[in-house]
């Protein structure tokens, strides 16, 4: 059977047979046929790299682990933003391991959620000195340094803060990082605050909410999640309890009593 | 070269007023009033009100008996001071050595370049008469010191005097072509000097005791002994390539091709002497005068054709206005900035090296866009307080720290300083001891942590400021904030949130 690209190609060639301009047009479409080619080109003939997380049952949902070189949205639940800044920044080290991070932050979500603080970034077991911070004014300046960013091989990973849902980010724009993410193999992660679930091309999609620590004791240990996995494009979902090993810098089962918060919960 | 507009502000009126298309012949003298010693004089006179028998410095009151038909705007020596600048940005074009010299005057060095132009008289009736059809009244003279070609300017338009000669051509003008102040030049008439010629006949130990050394240095300069040279408005590039139009350049492919064999061109001078620059800076001379110059800056020295290449167009692809050619562009410049000497390049044995010009070349890129102020690289900053902790600081600019980032928490320990800090501790109020009200919204306390007391450092402040007990505190929905309580008001502030 023939893919859609060349149907195209074939009718185009046709039609610009009589056509004085034909030689540009043919340019156009072989220009156009390339593209619709990689677009055809089904994705298991590449192997994606993946890297674990750390906690057992969302890698085996992930079919061992969150891949490279696509793009990930990660919604943060109402008033829950640092927690899902805290997230996206464990979901980018475990990608970027040693390589530079990009963080596209928005100066209003600095006025709104504040700023974000290398000694926070630290504390977590991130290093500071691979990270680079461009704040922009709105998200259409962020998507494009996104795109420019994500042509950076030695980049391990591009985050974008996005606040509200704004026209710029459609579903061309979703699609447009996709492929920009799949060519240098540069993961890119959306942070969406204040803003529901749409179209999008991501090749997960997660809700993230803190959960209330249930020690007692004087410390209240690693900053802990609950993660709803809601989208995942090549496997099932799910729904964890998670907390980032600071230490380790991994993701880990809640440790102290989860158990009880999941039925507590399911009540 | 010296360039004089003695009537820079009734030309710029009128020159604005021929743009609007307002007829000009019949239009009645002009000049323009500026408040000397709380009296209205005329600070500026057109050529009519001149023929008319007007003269700078009359008062105002005096101009209105003379000609009740007179046209009076008030002095705007600000905006004269624009249009100054905008010629000289024009004369750019022909030397960077280019200084205002007082309020209507340019000073010109043009060594070494009037091969260029045709020679010393071509190019100085060539300037001349371009700024004419500008609509500027102009003299100029061009001579081997700036206080003869001033001198000339005024007294010889369109002389030129070359090096050496400069005391003949001195000789018989008026004292006052030496443009000391007014004291200094009614001395010299008093002691009967009237001409440059006379003073130079005097002893020096006479002038240098009766009139002081620096009436002196004016002579010798004026007379050709001593040179001084001239303050550029702007340093002159290390390096700079240029390419002239006989018929002005409008098509955007014909200015992008310029600018890449220019950028080509200028690489190949600066790897020949073995530099780098950091700034480049495109220049785009306007035919009808306009100026305009658009710069890249880069993080390491960079002699790399294509980066520069696609550094510019992005640039222009992100300019809020774009470039506007008008009616073309008959002179393209492309000039190396800030040039640092660049160590012969030798292949890193891992890909460090690779990675890290890549990453040098992306914060370029996204500082050429957005510009230097928003990418910004973290160091760390030595002090226990939280938010001076660290400086964001320009990443194209800085250099890696050396300080070592130190973590606050234990190993084991939840983190101890929050992941998104508010620039501005915001107020909290503690309606109870387990609930305080933020953003208008309750939230009850579930756990606490703390205190943990920051001081603040009084060595640096004039009036100390109060120590701060800073509170880890936990909502019923998990949610971490980090509180403090002022240690002498006992206000309550948030100052961030944990992840």
């Amino acid at each position: 059977m023939k893919s859609l690209g060349q149907t195209i190609c074939t009718h185009a060639r046709a039609l610009c047979a009589s056509c004085p301009l034909s030689d540009i047009c043919l340019r156009r479409v072989e220009n156009l046929t390339t593209l619709k080619a990689f677009l055809d080109k089904p994705e298991f003939e590449k192997t994606p790299i993946r890297t674990s997380l750390g906690h057992v049952d969302a890698d085996f949902c992930l079919k061992g682990g969150l891949q490279h070189g696509v793009l990930h949205e990660v919604y943060a639940a109402i008033g829950h933003e640092a927690t899902a800044t805290g997230f996206v920044a464990g979901l980018a080290t475990r990608v970027a391991a040693t390589k530079h991070l990009l963080w596209i932050g928005q100066d209003f979500s600095a006025h709104e959620f504040g700023e974000l603080s290398p000694t926070g970034l630290l504390e977590l077991g991130l290093d500071p000195a691979r990270m680079l911070l461009l704040s922009i004014t709105n998200a259409n300046d962020g998507l494009r340094a996104a795109n420019d960013a994500l042509s950076c091989a030695t980049l391990g990973a591009v985050v974008v803060e996005i606040r509200g849902s704004p026209k710029a980010l459609d579903l061309t724009a979703s699609r447009r990082l996709t492929l920009a993410a799949a060519q240098k193999s540069v993961t890119a992660f959306l942070l969406r605050f204040c803003a529901q679930p749409d179209a999008s091309t991501a090749e997960t999609r997660w809700l993230v909410r803190a959960v209330a620590s249930q020690t007692q004791n004087e410390d209240w240990g690693y900053p802990a999640f609950e993660v709803d996995l809601i989208r995942n494009r090549h496997g099932k979902t799910g729904n964890w309890f998670m907390e980032w090993n600071c230490d380790e810098r991994i993701f880990q089962n809640a440790t102290a009593d989860h158990d009880a918060v999941v039925s507590a919960s399911a009540n | 070269m010296t360039l004089w507009f003695p009537r820079l502000p009734t030309d710029r009126l009128q020159r604005r007023e021929q743009a609007q298309k307002k007829p000009i012949f019949d239009a009645p003298p002009l000049v323009l009033v500026a408040k000397v010693n709380n009296a209205l004089r005329l600070s500026a006179v057109d050529r009519k009100a001149t023929s008319l028998g007007l003269t700078i410095g009359q008062p105002l009151a005096n101009a209105r008996a003379m000609l009740p038909e007179l046209k009076v705007v008030a002095a705007n020596d600000p905006a004269d001071l624009k249009l100054l600048t905008g010629i000289a940005d024009w004369c750019d074009r022909f030397t960077p050595f280019v200084a205002l010299d007082g309020p209507r005057r340019l000073l010109l060095d043009v060594t070494g370049v009037t091969h260029l132009f045709g020679g010393e008289q071509a190019m100085l009736d060539h300037i001349r008469s371009k700024l004419q059809a500008q609509g500027f009244a102009v003299r100029g003279a061009l001579a081997g010191t700036a206080v003869a070609a001033r001198a000339l300017a005024r007294y010889r338009d369109g002389a030129v005097v070359a090096s050496g000669e400069e005391e003949k051509a001195m000789k018989p003008l008026s004292v006052e072509a030496l443009n000391l102040d007014e004291v200094t030049t009614h001395a010299l008439r008093r002691a009967g000097l009237k001409t440059v010629g006379q003073i130079a006949t005097r002893k020096r130990s006479e002038l240098a005791e009766r009139l002081g050394a620096a009436t002196l240095a004016v002579l010798d300069e004026a007379l050709g002994a001593a040179t001084k040279p001239i303050t550029p408005r702007k340093p002159p590039p290390d390096y700079w390539q240029e390419q002239n139009f006989a018929e002005p350049v409008v098509t955007e492919e014909v200015i992008r091709a310029t600018l890449n064999s220019l950028t080509v061109a200028l690489t190949k001078i600066l790897e020949q002497h073995g530099v780098g620059a950091r700034r480049l800076e495109a220049v785009f001379f306007r035919t009808d005068g306009a100026v305009r110059r658009i710069a890249i800056e880069m993080g390491a020295p960079t002699r790399d054709a294509a980066i520069i290449g696609r550094l510019f167009r992005e640039k222009l692809a992100m300019l809020s206005d774009p470039l506007d050619p008008g009616f073309g562009f008959d002179l393209i410049r492309l000039s190396a900035g800030r040039v640092e000497r660049i160590a012969s390049e030798a292949v890193d044995l891992d890909a460090r090296g690779n990675e890290k010009s890549e990453i040098n070349f992306l914060i370029d890129r996204l500082a050429t866009r957005f510009g230097s102020h928003r990418i910004l690289a973290f160091q760390p900053h030595d002090t226990h307080i939280p938010e001076a902790a660290w400086v964001s600081v320009p990443a194209q600019h800085t250099p890696p720290s050396k300080l070592p980032w130190r973590k606050t928490r234990k190993a084991k320990d939840a983190p101890r300083r929050p992941l998104r800090l508010f620039a501005r501790p915001e107020s909290v109020d503690f309606t109870t001891a387990q609930q305080f009200v933020w953003r208008k919204a309750r939230r009850v306390v579930t756990q606490r942590e703390g205190p943990e007391r920051i001081a603040m450092q009084w060595w640096h402040h004039e009036t100390p400021q109060a120590a701060r007990d800073y509170f880890r505190v936990e909502d019923g929905e998990g949610k971490r904030y980090w509180l403090y309580r002022n240690g002498t008001t006992s206000q309550w502030f948030l100052h961030g949130t944990f992840a």
